[in-house]
């Protein structure tokens, strides 16, 4: 099962051209991702990766029956590219591009509440379900098959956390990377749900870190309606107020944001916060 | 980024928001001259980009050319929670009546912009919102829609505006939701908007934050950075494409990814120790940018020890461990220096780090291993 990605993904790479789309595009069909073509306006009938390339996100569907599509377009371009995919119908649309100015997300979110398509991101590491499908750029060989579900604001503490796991053995169903960004596609609420309905995840790792509220509503979420143990780390708890650490979204502002906040929010609901990251694999 | 006043006002008139016809002084002589250009009382108010101005004695109303002049003495140089007056704006003193609060700011959970007006202006809005958040009405704007007039006059009824003041809010009001997003704001404030004598709103303080991923869109607000009241290595990292923020603690750290170089901070607070800064190298981590980012955490005196967190992901630790090793010949250092690689060919990594034997170096397997050993290390230094 897994969640957003498996063998059935049919993925489109926006940006296929680029340095970037095109070294991230081989990593994911070395990795057995189902990679079934590009786009890049204007070198639309050439060939990219061995995959066809297409002017339009529109068009490339037509042809290829894509159902997904990874975005590796420059911050300047990535929202029109986002709405390209909205338009096309595409369901599952990955920005892994940082740096989006936040109006322009801001205008992202609206027609994606208007919309099927659901987005992961922006500034984000993509999706990674072991031995079945990455989409992003996820490293694929840190990862294995199995029952516990990831999600992360971050980068490279996810893998950080990924490979903790599967040093023990522990598997993974699916690791999710939903951004640093203040707004993005999918929150930690989205994910968490996904993970309940799935009956290969058996428990969940949520890896927060300071800005914003997504972990203490995240805390509610939990309370509510998960049935299935949760274990948490948040990041950030050393960080100055008023100073935006990396991520655009990774700031104390006006009191409000702190990891301790975060965690006293997540251990009121019973969730178990990790001191730092190696503990996560004993403590599921 | 944010922007000062004088540069947030200037702005804000930009697109039609009345402000008093303010001038910058750099020197007291430039204050006088400007008080007696204006003919009038003055106040004279320190640029800083910082909170808390009034209080520390940095806003000054003056009746004379000559007392203007002492107050330009007294606040150029002062230092307002760590910022150092550089400059002074005179505004023609403006008789208060009322004082009202007007702002836009991206609202983060409800991803909308918010506009927001108070009958409580001239106070810290954030007091007001922890203290009567009922006395701030609350207007979320469709980024598409753009803002309406209706919600604009939701505002002036909330707050009980006179209305024969209703037509000069709605149009500052206009005004100023357009340089908000004309200029990829994240805020975009006035506090206080004040009714004066003769019945005009005018926008006495201002401040304005915009976007850095937007800064692209805007090469004239790029320019306005003022680089003076941060660090100098803050200002050579963002030079060097790197993402750092000094800090006051003995552990230099370098790490790949900011959720993973705030874990490394915490780490070595949790095992006894502080961090000296915040430092994302990025991905790739070639020589070149770690030599870079090694200078930048080498300048800081404060630091006692050096903690390299590389995750390979993409990325070979073999790679990044010539790189740190390429790069510590072209930058020396006696510190002790601690070196964790983890992922990708780490094996490897290792390996070429414990061959070179540098005598300051140490390699550690796990993440409370490397930050227990640099802990370490600032102790017995």
């Amino acid at each position: 099962m897994a969640i957003l990605a498996d063998k059935n993904t049919r993925l489109l790479v926006q940006g296929i051209t680029g340095r970037e789309g095109m070294f991230h595009t081989e990593q994911m069909i070395e990795y057995g991702t189902n990679v079934v073509g590009g786009v890049t306006p204007g070198k639309g009938g050439e060939w990219a990766v061995g995959k066809p390339v297409f002017d339009t996100v529109k068009a490339a569907r037509e042809s290829t029956g894509a159902n997904a599509s990874i975005i590796y377009v420059p911050a300047r371009f990535a929202a029109d590219a986002i709405f390209e995919s909205i338009d096309a119908g595409i369901e599952l649309i990955v920005c892994i591009t940082e740096g989006v100015p936040v109006l322009d997300m801001m205008k992202v979110r609206v027609q994606l509440d208007q919309s099927r398509s659901r987005l992961i991101g922006p500034n984000c590491p993509g999706l990674l379900t072991p031995d079945q499908a990455k989409v992003g750029i996820m490293p694929g060989h840190i990862a294995i098959p199995g029952g516990v579900g990831v999600v992360s604001r971050s980068g490279t503490l996810t893998y950080e956390v990924v490979y903790a796991l599967t040093q023990k053995g522990i598997g993974q169903s699916t690791c999710v990377g939903i951004g640093g960004d203040p707004i993005n596609g999918t929150n930690f609420i989205d994910v968490l749900q996904l993970f309940e309905d799935d009956p290969q995840t058996e428990k969940i790792v949520l890896i927060g870190e300071i800005g914003g509220t997504d972990e203490e509503k995240a805390a509610e979420y939990i309370a509510d309606n998960m049935t299935k143990p949760v274990v948490a780390f948040i990041a950030g708890q050393t960080a100055p107020p008023g100073k935006r650490m990396g991520h655009a979204g990774a700031i104390v502002e006006g009191g409000s944001g702190t990891a301790a906040d975060k965690i006293a929010a997540l251990n009121a609901v019973g969730v178990m916060v990790a001191e730092h990251p190696e503990q996560i694999p004993d403590m599921l | 980024m944010n922007l000062h006043e004088y540069q947030s006002k200037h702005r804000f008139a930009e697109f039609g928001v009345p402000v008093p016809q303010g001038k910058v002084a750099r020197t007291p002589q430039e204050a006088y001259e400007i008080a007696q250009e204006f003919g009038s009382p003055v106040v004279v108010k320190a640029q800083v980009l910082t909170g808390g101005r009034g209080k520390a004695g940095g806003v000054k109303l003056a009746q004379t050319p000559g007392e203007a002049q002492q107050h330009a003495e007294n606040i150029l140089g002062m230092d307002i929670k760590g910022h150092k007056v550089l400059r002074v704006l005179l505004d023609p003193a403006s008789d208060i009546q009322a004082e009202i609060y007007l702002g836009v700011t991206n609202d983060r959970a409800a991803r909308k912009p918010l506009i927001m007006a108070s009958a409580e202006g001239g106070m810290d809005i954030e007091e007001v919102n922890r203290t009567a958040p009922d006395k701030i009405i609350r207007e979320h704007v469709d980024p598409f829609l753009g803002l309406r007039d209706y919600q604009i006059r939701n505002l002036a009824y909330g707050i009980n505006l006179p209305r024969e003041l209703w037509k000069q809010f709605i149009a500052i009001t206009r005004s100023l939701y357009r340089c908000y997003v004309e200029s990829d704001a994240t805020l975009a404030e006035i506090n206080p908007l004040i009714i004066d004598g003769n019945n005009n709103l005018l926008a006495v303080d201002g401040k304005m934050s915009i976007d850095d991923n937007a800064l692209y869109r805007h090469p004239d607000l790029a320019e306005m950075r003022d680089t003076s009241a941060e660090p100098q290595a803050e200002t050579q990292a963002r030079a060097a494409g790197l993402s750092y923020i000094q800090l006051d603690g003995e552990i230099g750290c370098m790490v790949n990814g900011a959720g993973l170089a705030m874990t490394t901070m915490d780490m070595t607070k949790l095992f006894g120790g502080s961090p000296a800064n915040f430092l994302d190298i990025g991905g790739g981590a070639k020589a070149e940018t770690v030599a870079a980012a090694l200078r930048i955490i080498l300048a800081d005196p404060n630091v006692k020890a050096v903690l390299f967190n590389i995750f390979g992901g993409i990325t070979r630790c073999d790679e990044v461990a010539n790189g740190i090793l390429a790069a510590l010949g072209e930058v020396r250092t006696d510190l002790p220096m601690v070196v964790r690689l983890v992922g990708t060919n780490e094996k490897e990594g290792r390996e070429i780090i414990d061959n070179a034997a540098l005598p300051n170096m140490v390699t550690a397997a796990t993440l409370a291993d490397a930050a227990r050993k640099a802990v370490e290390a600032t102790k017995s230094a």
